[in-house]
């Protein structure tokens, strides 16, 4: 065997050109990146911190934790994404007519197919699953989610795949293919380098985890309800969460086929989605719609339920419609199965098909405002307190309106086949995916963080952040609109026509002013942790809530409940409060919990470690991966030994000690 | 239970289950439903396999066509091997209920042995296939046989794995509510493939043939 050649046995196509040394952009990132990472982990390593992170976290099966690493991962995912936005915005603003910007177009297709996918896949399902994991099983009464091992698993399944493709910003490049990678631009014959294979790597793993979550969350609501909580007297939150984990698990498996098939094309030479020997390109678009129409819905479903959540509590009133609202959410969930059609109206399916998809979309509105009117509803002759939570429901209802409407414009086939593939379409879904799911989720993050932490986050640069958010979005968004109605389309790296730079420049400021937005986020963290004394929640109920979750106390013990509660209403908290509920001084049991595990950290390393080889042609590198997450995946079934019991007495002096903070509160 | 709730609700209300629920011991817990439901997931990238199948499938190229490659007689033989096998594994099921270790583990050989015949005669077919020219990247059409029919039998090899894993595991341990657990979701994902089986035996390989 030569030496080139067993280079090549052992590196695959991983050469010294592979690393970015020649572009200055990603060296000064990776640079930072290093930078910050070595700090960490030497912080972490001085404070001897890694003991207590692997046993008290990464391998934690508690709900609460997983949920927290979600968000923490989301968050950071945030970042990466929203700096690729930056980064877009900065150039399309500068690149008109004989300035060509400071991205080349390569390196341009690159971010803005990173920020597509990072942003759905890795901040806004991550957000979403956290929020989910977090709250809805204190919410229903439970101690743990159905399966606590698959959920920690799913977690760093997500991980790994975030992982894989945060590595192709240093290791070879990401894909140039847009968000979800068409066929047949995808194909080897016109992407023939790493850049597909990490997105679809990073996406499958991803994806097996996202899966096994949905499942572990329907699981949990149908199965682990605290007595007496019938369907109908579950907070709508959880039926949001369980309407979107139910569509999940009914679309993912179509993105897996999917690709599985390009993959396939792309490692095996078949022809599923070539130009050649019989492929059928448009079959990989609707395949993949399949999955992402529904998939904005798994992501605003919960974002709903928030909004309901928070309505509620601050309007001191029940929610409005409670019924008409499950009714809604479950219309919406079946309706948004069948609408995939309208993202390539022009593939010339045909009238009737065209308008079977159009009608249905419109129809989506009407569940959708039948909720807008619910929470207005709620919120009429309330007692309303606009604290921060609501004040993001508030914005949330005048900007995804917006949204909702240019959303009903698009359905109509003759209307698309102008403004498909325009900039209009773009602000289009980032209207309601901002205005919707991300504002929900701030919203989200604000009213349960002191439940999460025991402390509130800090209100003025909550604000900042609120603030921030709002008005960037619109300062970024209605220009965009516009240019988009005129026929500018997506994607584009540089522009001929001078007269269109101010509407770039003004979404460029748009865009900065997000910026102050996340930076006011990340420091009413700071603050809030700086303050936390001041701040502190003691009672657990900081908000006068109505459901379950805030019974316990901020942050609830390891096992929720000492024990199971027993429902007897809608907004079980609030009955609880109103008819002179007092918690048990005594009689506590042993709690039986699961026990904590590494096997989900390790299948997940092992699954990254595959993901890598695969992209880089090292052929033995996914091999013996591969078999070793058989083998440690058999050899995990081998362990019986997965619970525990927290002795009666821990329990004991855990709910003690509740009891003296709360009588220091009063 | 639910009864003494309301009963007792009218009273004074009963805010705590004050006796837990052994819900560990017995019972199938939420883990027969989440496998269903991991079951129905798994349909659906069948359903989309199956999808992909139909729109391709007089995507010939030029190349072989369904009657040109199928060998009938020995699908037939296959199939007759899956079927069988689902049988035995119905076979196992009482004696798993009863906790017969010994009875148990030979019917969940036997089915091991049917499925790995099953596996072995696919193997020959694609083997013969391939020395005939009608390889994966011939054309889209026999893309989505390899595919569809393929990842039938890697569902198949994995239930090998599993069975063998119980075996040890019933061996070791015998028939404790884990394994019997593990064997009823076995015995689902098993009968899945069956059903999975019959669909692509239908509209791959005898509406192949007819058209």
């Amino acid at each position: 065997m030569t030496s080139t050649s067993l280079t090549k046995t052992i590196f695959g196509r991983l050469t010294w050109e592979s690393f970015p040394i020649h572009e200055p952009i990603l060296l000064g990132t990776f640079i930072v990146v290093a930078v910050l990472g070595l700090a960490i982990v030497g912080l972490i390593t001085r404070y001897r911190l890694w003991g207590y992170l692997w046993k008290e976290w990464f391998t934690s099966v508690d709900h609460k934790k997983i949920g927290i690493m979600y968000i923490v991962l989301g968050i950071i995912m945030l970042l990466r994404g929203f700096s690729d936005a930056i980064m877009m915005r900065l150039q399309q603003a500068m690149a008109f007519g004989a300035n060509e910007g400071y991205l080349n177009a390569h390196h341009y297709d690159q971010i803005f197919t990173a920020h597509g996918t990072i942003m759905i896949f890795f901040v806004a399902i991550p957000l979403v699953v956290g929020l989910v994991n977090f709250v809805m099983p204190l919410q229903i009464g439970a101690r743990d989610v159905a399966f606590p091992f698959l959920n920690n698993l799913s977690f760093w399944l997500t991980v790994a795949g975030a992982v894989l493709c945060m590595i192709s910003l240093f290791v070879g490049e990401f894909a140039r293919t847009g968000w979800l990678s068409y066929a047949p631009l995808a194909e080897l014959a016109y992407s023939p380098d790493t850049g597909v294979d990490y997105y679809l790597w990073s996406l499958q793993i991803a994806g097996v985890g996202t899966t096994l979550s949905a499942i572990n969350m329907v699981a949990t609501i149908i199965k682990m309800r605290a007595p007496g909580m019938s369907m109908m007297k579950m907070p709508v939150f959880c039926w949001t969460a369980l309407c979107s984990n139910v569509l999940a698990i009914a679309i993912f498996p179509a993105l897996t086929a999917a690709f599985f098939l390009l993959l396939l094309d792309r490692y095996a030479g078949t022809n599923f989605f070539t130009n050649e020997l019989g492929g059928a390109p448009m079959m990989y678009w609707n395949m993949v719609w399949i999955w992402g129409h529904p998939e904005v819905y798994v992501l605003v479903l919960p974002a709903f339920g928030i909004y309901s959540e928070i309505t509620a509590t601050f309007s001191g009133k029940p929610l409005f419609g409670y019924s008409s609202m499950v009714y809604a959410t479950v219309v919406i969930t079946i309706l948004s199965y069948l609408v995939w059609l309208h993202h390539f109206f022009t593939m010339g399916a045909g009238p009737s098909v065209n308008s079977f998809f159009g009608i249905a979309t419109m129809v989506i509105s009407i569940p959708t405002g039948a909720k807008i009117f619910n929470w207005l509803f709620t919120m009429y002759r309330g007692d309303i307190r606009f604290d921060l939570p609501m004040q993001w429901v508030v914005a949330f209802m005048l900007t995804f309106t917006v949204g909702g409407m240019t959303g009903v414009l698009l359905a109509i086939p003759p209307a698309d086949f102008v403004l498909h593939n325009s900039l209009f379409l773009v602000a289009h879904f980032h209207n309601t995916i901002i205005g919707g799911v991300v504002f929900g989720l701030f919203a989200g993050m604000v009213y349960w963080f002191p439940k999460a932490f025991g402390f509130k986050l800090d209100e003025f640069w909550g604000k900042v952040a609120f603030w921030g958010w709002v008005i960037g979005y619109w300062v970024a968004w209605t220009p965009i609109y516009i240019v988009g109605l005129m026929g500018t389309t997506r994607r584009v790296h540089h522009f001929d026509d001078p007269s269109i730079q101010p509407y770039f420049i003004v979404a460029g400021i748009g865009a900065l002013i997000i910026l102050v937005g996340i930076l006011g986020f990340v420091m009413s963290i700071v603050m809030g942790i700086v303050k936390r004394k001041q701040l502190a929640d003691t009672t657990g109920d900081p908000w006068n809530g109505r459901t379950l979750e805030w019974s316990t106390s901020s942050p609830p013990p390891a096992y929720n409940f000492a024990f199971t509660p027993v429902i007897h209403d809608l907004d079980a908290w609030y009955d609880m409060k109103s008819r002179g509920y007092e918690r048990p001084a005594g009689g506590f049991r042993p709690v039986h919990m699961p026990r904590n595990t590494g096997a989900g950290v390790i299948l997940s390393a092992l699954a990254l470690a595959m993901g890598f080889g695969m992209v880089w042609y090292m052929w033995w590198l996914a091999a013996l991966s591969f078999a070793g997450l058989l083998v440690v995946a058999i050899a995990h079934t081998f362990n019986y030994n997965r619970d525990y019991f927290i002795p009666a007495e821990e329990v004991a002096t855990i709910e003690s000690g509740r009891s003296e903070l709360l009588a220091a509160g009063a | 239970m639910s009864d003494a709730i309301t009963e007792t609700a009218a009273a004074a209300p009963v805010w705590h289950v004050t006796e837990e629920h052994a819900h560990e011991h017995g019972g199938s817990g939420p883990t027969i439903l989440g496998f269903w439901i991991y079951l129905m997931s798994d349909a659906l990238i069948f359903a989309s396999l199956f999808a992909m199948f139909g729109v391709v499938s007089t995507s010939f190229a030029g190349g072989p066509q369904p009657r040109d490659i199928f060998d009938l007689p020995l699908v037939a033989l296959n199939t007759a091997f899956l079927l069988a096998s689902s049988i035995t594994f119905g076979a196992a099921i009482p004696h798993i209920e009863q906790g017969r270790v010994g009875p148990t583990r030979a019917w969940l050989a036997i089915t091991g042995l049917l499925g790995a015949a099953f596996v072995g005669i696919e193997l020959y077919e694609f083997a013969h296939l391939f020395a005939e020219g009608a390889t994966p990247q011939r054309s889209a059409f026999l893309s989505a046989f390899y595919t569809l029919v393929g990842t039938h039998g890697a569902h198949v090899t994995v239930g090998l794995i599993w069975i063998t894993v119980m075996l040890v595991q019933v061996g070791q341990r015998g028939l404790i509510p884990e394994n019997r657990r593990r064997l009823m979701c076995l015995s689902m994902f098993w009968h899945f493939l069956d059903i999975i089986w019959i669909g692509v035996f239908t509209f791959v390989y005898l509406f192949g043939v007819i058209r």
